[in-house]
């Protein structure tokens, strides 16, 4: 609770000093050109020694982050051949797998589209709700305003993704938008409304109109605590601490029919079969990427990737990954963690350690934090107490800018995580470095959510949404369009997968053909066999502890 | 690429070497870093954690604990993820919070205090102790709201528990035994839902999108992007930016 040293303090005058000037002060909106020097020149995206070629499964060859290759090409965490799938556990209409927002809404969206909530079990690692989708401050995207259009919104998102997005996905994200606000608004969020109950609608980077649905900066712990409280009183069953570990396979169509569960706690594995199977299991933060810290929660490991590339899905955009510019640099007991772009969207500068803004606040994320990586690595950062390197948010411009109280209003979460380290963000600006975000790619859906092998056709029985996805947000995702997209396309997942419960007269039947087949492939590249996946959880022990470390309990 | 460039993974290891600080988990004595949040620090000290740790940003309530520090009687309640380990502190996790939640059809519900206490009776034992308060990482004023509720105001309560991240911290040490996290959801649900005033304005663009208003101009940005990326990226770099 010490707040800033006294070395700190003095640089802290720099920002004090020049923030009239830099308030009269307009930044220059980048060209495409400009955007582009930049992003390739300093974007982790871009590094050479980031990536690799994958050299097994639908998309070897293709060039993916070093961290997601080595998860590609491993082993199953299970021996197909001791597990018994003779002993079906659970046999229900739905799997949903996963525990966050895109779960919760497929799992609604299915109930309504007259699954028996007794016929679905949703399948997830932590707690239901343990999920990047509470961690999500700023807001949800809709174009309802009169000045605003979904087609705004369309051109927004396309260039945002550096127009690499899939065109029908877009078109799909921004057309229901309006829609997922007002059934939010229906089951009892609580938004950021005028007294005549005009949405308040901030600014986002990348997007060209106000659209930026808040609810304080709790924006997806409201919206997830809602959709839970909903499918809890449906009564569905919900596995906690028993992630998937594998998907398993109708041995004669090919197509997905259920998942082998592995209870974290006794370590017994539990058998699901189902008719449809929707993977929601988020994104891939906590492998750490190129050695960044991650904004993300603990469980986001990228399993959904590593389940789905085995039963033959098409991954796309795996070469790139949302490093938000915005991560808390100091103090060390929360680095990494996330300083909403709500902030930019409020007012507040960047800033390096001469007090000179370098970048428009509100460019696109990946342009904004290659701009900050700039600045660190040609010396015009801050170093931190920790050695690490950063640059100042201006966040006290908020409430110059807005009124007083804005931040405390507005920004509860924020204000709050900085008290706790004794730094009052209405009075002192904040240390800044990009962090891991965003998995901006995955596995390939069509707009109902099938998930499609590299040929186009779909994989049978298995559907997703959400971070698991890639093509929505092409090689970018703008501010506000995940809450956006896991709501959107939860919704369209759960009405798929009624379409095809109604469809489907038999249960398919069960088997882990599909991993065997991948073992044979494992095998000829001679890959070895202490590299298992899914990694499930990460491992911050400290090293001292495990120099020394006897496994004897198993 | 330059040598400023940070590889920084999230270990504690980053930091070490600096000042150690003595910590008891459950009993267990710890050398661990200081400046680390107790969660960080006990997994320096070895811990893989299942339970008791979710999104370790102060949003998710699954890292609950209580502690003491050296030489105070006070029994002080806290967050893993966000609280800096002391030197001295005793400390115990409380990953789970026992709680039923009742259930009930949103759309039967009325914005009406009786019909919460209907389902939350043990609202009325309120002694008004004030440890639910006190016990709160948010800094909620738990008590307040749960008179709030008595009193019938339930628009206010609403806005007075909206930070509350579900920790269960106060309904461990509430004496009225009171599942305060699934009581203000319940609240803020009936306020959001019933007396918020409706946006008209997303209902109106919602019936303009089913009535296909957008449809041409959307048919032709997709078949754009699919034909004629170019002409995207003009209509892109051209568009106009609300101030």
């Amino acid at each position: 609770m010490i707040g800033y040293p006294p070395e700190l303090r003095e640089l802290i005058k720099v920002v004090e000093e020049t923030r009239e000037e830099r308030m009269e002060q307009v930044m220059k909106r980048l060209s495409l050109e400009e955007r582009d020097e930049l992003v390739h020149r300093w974007h982790p995206d871009y590094r050479k020694d980031t990536k690799r070629p994958l050299r097994i499964g639908p998309n070897k060859g293709e060039i993916v982050y070093n961290e997601i290759a080595d998860l590609l090409e491993a082993w199953p965490a299970e021996d197909p051949d001791e597990v018994d799938l003779s002993k079906i556990d659970y046999d229900v209409d739905v799997l949903v797998i996963g525990g966050g927002g895109a779960a919760a809404a497929a799992t609604l969206w299915a109930i309504y589209s007259d699954v028996e909530p007794d016929n679905i079990v949703i399948a997830t690692k932590l707690r239901f709700g343990d999920a990047n989708t509470v961690k999500a401050q700023g807001g949800i995207q809709a174009a309802d305003r009169p000045n605003d259009s979904p087609a705004i919104h369309f051109l927004d998102t396309f260039g945002g993704g550096h127009f690499a997005n899939k065109p029908e996905l877009v078109r799909a994200l921004v057309t229901d938008a309006p829609f997922i606000i007002k059934w939010l608004e229906d089951l009892g969020v609580m938004f950021d409304k005028t007294g005549e109950g005009e949405m308040i609608e901030n600014a986002g980077g990348g997007a060209s109109r106000k659209r930026l649905h808040a609810a304080r900066d709790y924006t997806g712990l409201e919206i997830m605590r809602v959709m839970r409280d909903e499918v809890w009183n449906y009564g569905v069953r919900i596995l906690e601490f028993q992630p998937a570990i594998e998907l398993l396979t109708d041995p004669e169509t090919g197509e997905v029919s259920g998942a082998l569960l592995w209870n974290m706690e006794t370590g017994e594995y539990t058998i699901v079969r189902s008719k449809v199977t929707i993977l929601t299991t988020g994104g891939f933060g906590r492998l750490h990427l190129a050695g960044f810290p991650t904004t993300n929660h603990y469980g986001a490991t990228a399993d959904g990737i590593v389940m789905a590339y085995r039963v033959g899905a098409n991954l796309r955009d795996m070469d790139s990954a949302q490093f938000h510019p915005t991560g808390v640099a100091w103090p060390e007991a929360i680095v990494g963690e996330l300083i909403t772009e709500k902030c930019r969207g409020l007012g507040a500068h960047l800033v390096n350690v001469e007090g000179r803004r370098f970048i428009r606040e509100l460019e696109p994320r990946d342009v904004v934090a290659s701009a900050i990586i700039r600045e660190c690595a040609e010396g015009r950062g801050v170093v931190t107490p920790t050695g690490r390197c950063a640059v100042w948010l201006d966040l006290p411009l908020i409430d110059i800018i807005n009124g007083p109280g804005t931040i405390k209003r507005y920004l509860p979460a924020m204000y709050r995580q900085f008290m706790r380290q004794g730094i009052d963000i209405t009075r002192e600006p904040v240390l800044t470095y990009p962090t891991l975000h965003y998995q901006n790619g995955g596995i390939e859906i069509d707009p109902y959510t099938h998930v499609l092998r590299p040929d186009g056709s779909w994989i049978k029985g298995l559907l997703a949404a959400g971070e698991v996805t890639g093509g929505v947000h092409g090689k970018n995702r703008l501010m506000g369009n995940s809450l956006l997209d896991i709501t959107v396309f939860g919704r369209r997942a759960g009405i798929t997968a009624a379409k095809i419960v109604g469809e489907k007269a038999s249960k398919p039947k069960i088997s882990l053909a599909h991993v065997k087949r991948y073992m044979a492939e494992l095998e000829k590249l001679g890959i070895p066999r202490t590299r298992r996946a899914p990694k499930i959880l990460p491992d911050y022990r400290g090293k001292h502890v495990l120099e020394r470390y006897i496994n004897i309990l198993y | 690429m330059s040598k400023s460039r940070q590889v920084i993974v999230e270990s504690p290891e980053a930091v070490v070497g600096k000042k150690f600080v003595t910590i008891y988990y459950m009993g267990k004595k710890y050398r661990v870093p200081a400046g680390l949040t107790v969660m960080k620090a006990l997994e320096y000290a070895g811990y893989r954690f299942i339970r008791g740790v979710g999104c370790r940003g102060g949003f998710c309530g699954a890292c609950s604990m209580a502690y003491r520090l050296p030489g105070d009687y006070k029994l002080r309640t806290g967050l893993a993820c966000q609280t800096v380990v002391v030197d001295g502190m005793i400390i115990a996790q409380f990953p789970y919070t026992p709680m039923h939640k009742p259930r009930y059809r949103i759309d039967d519900m009325k914005p009406d205090a009786g019909l919460v206490i209907k389902l939350f009776p043990e609202v009325t034992r309120c002694i008004e102790c004030n440890a639910c308060t006190k016990a709160c990482p948010q800094g909620l004023e738990v008590m307040d709201a749960i008179q709030t509720i008595l009193r019938g105001d339930l628009a206010r309560a609403a806005d007075m528990v909206f930070d509350c991240i579900a920790c269960g911290l106060c309904s461990l040490r509430c004496p009225a035994e009171i599942r305060h996290p699934h009581l203000f959801q319940l609240v803020r649900r009936l306020y959001g839902k019933y007396m918020a005033p409706k946006a008209k304005h997303v209902e109106e663009r919602v019936r303009e999108i089913l009535e296909g208003k957008y449809d041409e101009e959307l048919d032709k940005l997709v078949e754009l992007a699919k034909t004629n990326v170019e002409a995207l990226k003009k209509m892109y770099m051209e568009r106009e930016i609300e101030k």
